[in-house]
């Protein structure tokens, strides 16, 4: 009966959604009070329709209820009851559920923080979100049903969720993705709005602003998750493998980045407008794009556990609908925008343009190497297939100009910068960082390779020039210690995305130069020595988990002679799935990780161990959380919080680029 | 008034992206399954190439390898998830007495040893294809695939994506029965 109750609210949401596409919009166009306001009301009640149907889906998993077929495939009643929780969004249809359950956050979020926003701009908002969540809807009711049953005959446990998904990473990483590929729906909304307006401001650019980026915040952290996930359950010691599925993720990352940075020029200086639409239209067509990829089974990866011709024709459907739809609109509005502000060639406008330019480009490589082995066949030129080699030296090419533009640039005034004035602070930051860049590969590299020192060198070289930015600007009126303060959060924001760049960079020159990788036959008793570490193979014991069995390797590992750590590599048998996995022992630390997989047992009963020596891995996740922080901090900005000052300066502005707009 | 060439210039994005939605689109609406890869060689021999054994860069292979039984050849690489979740799939498949011809792709001669050396090796033979030569002609589109092939060397099925218990059995087992 409950999964029926939770099929009919999902129904219902479908409806709703479909009113709340509908209604506002007629509101709009006829100036119909009561439709207009509508919209906030269907919104919410489409929220609680939606909600209550997820949470019957997570509670008949909870419940073991195996008359769904969803939840026969996708979970058994040996599990925990966490991993039976998160088995919900484990494979296909219940993640598309998270999908249009998220969705519907993001628009009743919408709908109870907008009140300082014209009505009718709302109204649209919430039609465009509207019509997003009817179309995801019906693909979820029409193609991807969860609830549907497997009655009369239901078996009687479960076939277990896929055992490389039963961990911890899995709780958190796809919801915190989703969370940011439908992120970036809201910011679509917002230009889709605006150009049906043909109000393309500055206004419209601040109201964005924190909702493109708290979209970017969860993009930022679960592609982050993701690859942690990566390197400690594949057991390969790799976090990043350029999969079409990490691509996916990957691309609407880099629009959504270029995105936060136009929009800031946008509202600041009111020039890109039509460029700042363009990519945040572009943003959540790459997440629709990838989803479809990744549902339709077009591309073969590791995480397309599930694929069906008809859904991919159905998203690929609903992709052209919408992408082509608001790309066609754009055609026909962006046309009227007028840009206002003058720029000279040096200037901080100019700066951003590089940084966008960049992040296009590398946008392209990744979709060009994503979709090209798929389109070179169409086009009758064979297959080709594209790896991880082509991806690394083309970033490697990208970063470098990025890297070395992102540390001048918020030097850069707006408008208009005399490049002489420049001359000191730059031969400033080239020799400090230089002196850094050696003096970190003097204590941490063992030896030196062209590579390592050109990542060092682009790392401190952000890191020296944030530091002396934020110098600079604090010491402009005050003290130093004073204009510390007096830095808004905004600018605390943009040196903390810039510096968790620099130590992404950092990190990733340091595990991909310096990683030390062991593949030893090791028989317990024995023991390997490299890099100061020792490794005692202790003893191995058997394993007896709710749903595996298995065998774990313990180690002891000292450091000129002292004991730092005892670690347990496990390997698993799940017995449902008859699936063997690798549960490696990590001993993570600031500069370094030790890792530990167990291989097979050999025939004369010693052990394939590998054993990983990976320094400074741990920035490249450190990297984007203090990116995410600095984001949440820009949310946090006294400028888009207070209320009241800003409402009246808000109509003003409007008002005035209104009239000059016309 | 609307400006013709800013509107023409602002018609770029749709352009391309209607495009890019046609070619996405044929595979989906010509072949309904779009791991079913079709591969032109279906039907004609292994085409002819010689390549080196990933153990031993001095011992050479050529096309006759896939001539005397019906055999299996896998493409796999060290870069490639997929193969290693497919990897315990292919040593049962060895110990059922099956013969597999492994081909490395694109891949570091020392790290696909390695993982051999780890894994276990189901190959009878291990092709080294360093530069993708043998996978282009194959119209490989990426690891891993599997291809069927004959006893007189002619390929007639061939698989994209990973091995597993389910797929063996619903497609590959019956057309590797019923080959010569």
């Amino acid at each position: 009966m409950l999964p029926e109750i939770g099929q009919f609210t999902l129904i219902l949401a479908c409806v709703l959604s479909f009113l709340q596409m509908v209604y506002p919009l007629y509101g709009v166009q006829t100036g119909h009070q009561g439709a207009i306001r509508s919209a906030r009301i269907l919104t919410i009640l489409q929220f609680v329709a939606v909600a209550f149907s997820f949470a019957i889906l997570a509670y008949s998993f909870l419940i073991n209820d195996f008359t769904i077929g969803y939840i026969a495939t996708n979970s058994n009643s040996a599990m925990p009851w966490y991993f039976r929780l998160s088995a919900v969004w484990g494979a296909h249809e219940g993640s598309l559920l998270l999908w249009v359950f998220l969705l519907s956050g993001w628009s009743i979020a919408v709908a109870l923080m907008s009140k300082r926003l014209p009505i009718e701009s709302v109204a649209r908002v919430l039609a465009v979100l509207g019509l997003l969540s009817f179309g995801f809807y019906l693909f979820v009711i029409l193609t991807s049903n969860p609830f549907d049953r497997t009655l009369p005959y239901f078996p009687i446990d479960g076939r277990d969720l896929n055992p490389l998904l039963q961990d911890f990473g899995l709780v958190i990483h796809p919801p915190m993705l989703y969370m940011g590929y439908v992120g970036f729906s809201v910011a679509f909304a917002f230009a889709i709005a605006a150009l049906l307006e043909g109000r393309l401001d500055s206004a419209w650019a601040k109201w964005s602003r924190p909702w493109t980026m708290a979209a970017w915040v969860f993009l930022t952290v679960g592609i982050a998750l993701g690859s942690w996930w990566a390197y400690y359950e594949l057991g390969w010691g790799g976090w990043w493998f350029w999969d079409p599925v990490e691509n996916a993720s990957f691309m609407p990352w880099l629009a959504g980045t270029a995105l936060i940075h136009s929009l800031a020029v946008s509202e600041k200086r009111g020039v890109f407008k039509s460029w700042t639409v363009l990519l945040a239209l572009s943003a959540f067509s790459l997440s629709l794009l990838g989803t479809f990829l990744v549902r339709s089974g077009v591309l073969v990866s590791v995480h397309a556990f599930a694929s069906d011709p008809t859904r991919g024709l159905f998203i690929l459907g609903f992709l052209v609908l919408v992408i082509g739809g608001s790309l066609l609109l754009y055609a026909i509005q962006a046309s009227k925008v007028k840009s206002r502000g003058r720029y000279e060639l040096a200037s901080r406008e100019s700066m951003l343009l590089i940084n966008n330019i960049l992040l296009i480009a590398a946008l392209i490589v990744v979709l060009l190497g994503t979709l090209l082995p798929l389109v070179h066949k169409e086009i009758g030129l064979g297959s080709i297939s594209i790896g991880e080699p082509f991806f690394n030296r083309m970033f490697t090419i990208l970063i470098v100009p990025f890297a070395l533009f992102l540390g001048v640039g918020s030097l850069f005034r707006w408008k208009r910068q005399q490049l002489n004035d420049l001359k000191k602070p730059l031969s400033l930051i080239l020799i400090l960082s230089v002196l850094s860049t050696v003096a970190f590969l003097f204590i941490f590299a063992p030896f030196l390779t062209w590579l390592a020192v050109l990542g060092t060198f682009l790392g401190f070289w952000i890191i020296v020039a944030v530091v002396y930015e934020i110098y600079l600007r604090s010491t402009h009126r005050h003290a130093f210690s004073k204009g510390l303060m007096k830095l808004g959060n905004s600018h605390w924001a943009m040196s903390l995305g810039h510096l968790g760049l620099a130590v992404i960079i950092i990190g990733i020159t340091m595990t991909q130069n310096f990683s030390i990788e062991k593949d030893v036959k090791l028989a317990v008793g024995d023991h390997i020595t490299f890099e100061h570490y020792d490794f005692h193979f202790d003893q191995v014991d058997a394993l007896n988990g709710p749903n595996y069995t298995g065998t774990v390797g313990i180690f002891t590992v000292k450091q000129d002679q002292k004991q730092i750590a005892v670690m347990k590599a496990e390997k698993r048998l799940y017995t449902v799935q008859r699936m063997p996995m690798t549960e490696a022992a990590i001993d993570a630390g600031i500069t370094r990780d030790l890792y530990i997989a167990m291989g097979e047992q050999l025939p004369d009963g010693a052990w394939a161990v590998r054993i990983y020596y990976k320094p400074f891995i741990r920035w490249i996740w450190l990297g984007p959380l203090i990116m995410a922080f600095g984001g949440i901090l820009m949310m946090c900005d006294r400028r888009y919080r207070s209320k009241k000052e800003n409402a009246d300066q808000d109509t003003i502005t409007a008002d005035k680029e209104g009239t000059q707009n016309a | 008034m609307l400006n013709k060439r800013r509107v023409l210039t602002l018609l770029v994005p749709f352009i391309i992206f209607i495009i890019g939605a046609v070619l996405l689109a044929t595979p989906l609406l010509k072949g309904s399954d779009p791991s079913k890869l079709d591969s032109a060689l279906v039907g004609q021999a292994v085409p002819a190439f010689t390549l080196q054994d990933i153990y031993d860069e001095n011992k050479q292979y050529d096309a006759t390898i896939f001539k005397g039984q019906k055999m299996l050849l896998n493409v796999w690489a060290t870069w490639c998830p997929t193969c290693y979740a497919e990897h315990t799939y292919l040593n049962k498949l060895a110990k059922q007495g099956l013969y597999i011809v492994g081909m490395n792709y694109k891949d570091d001669r020392k790290k696909a040893i390695r993982w051999l050396n780890d894994l276990n090796d189901p190959y009878q033979i291990s092709l080294f294809d360093q530069n993708g030569m043998l996978g282009m002609d194959l119209g490989v589109y990426g690891a891993p695939e599997t291809f069927l092939i004959d006893s007189n060397g002619i390929i007639q099925y061939r698989h994209v994506g990973d091995l597993n218990e389910k797929v063996w059995n619903d497609k590959l087992l019956s057309i590797y029965e019923d080959m010569e």
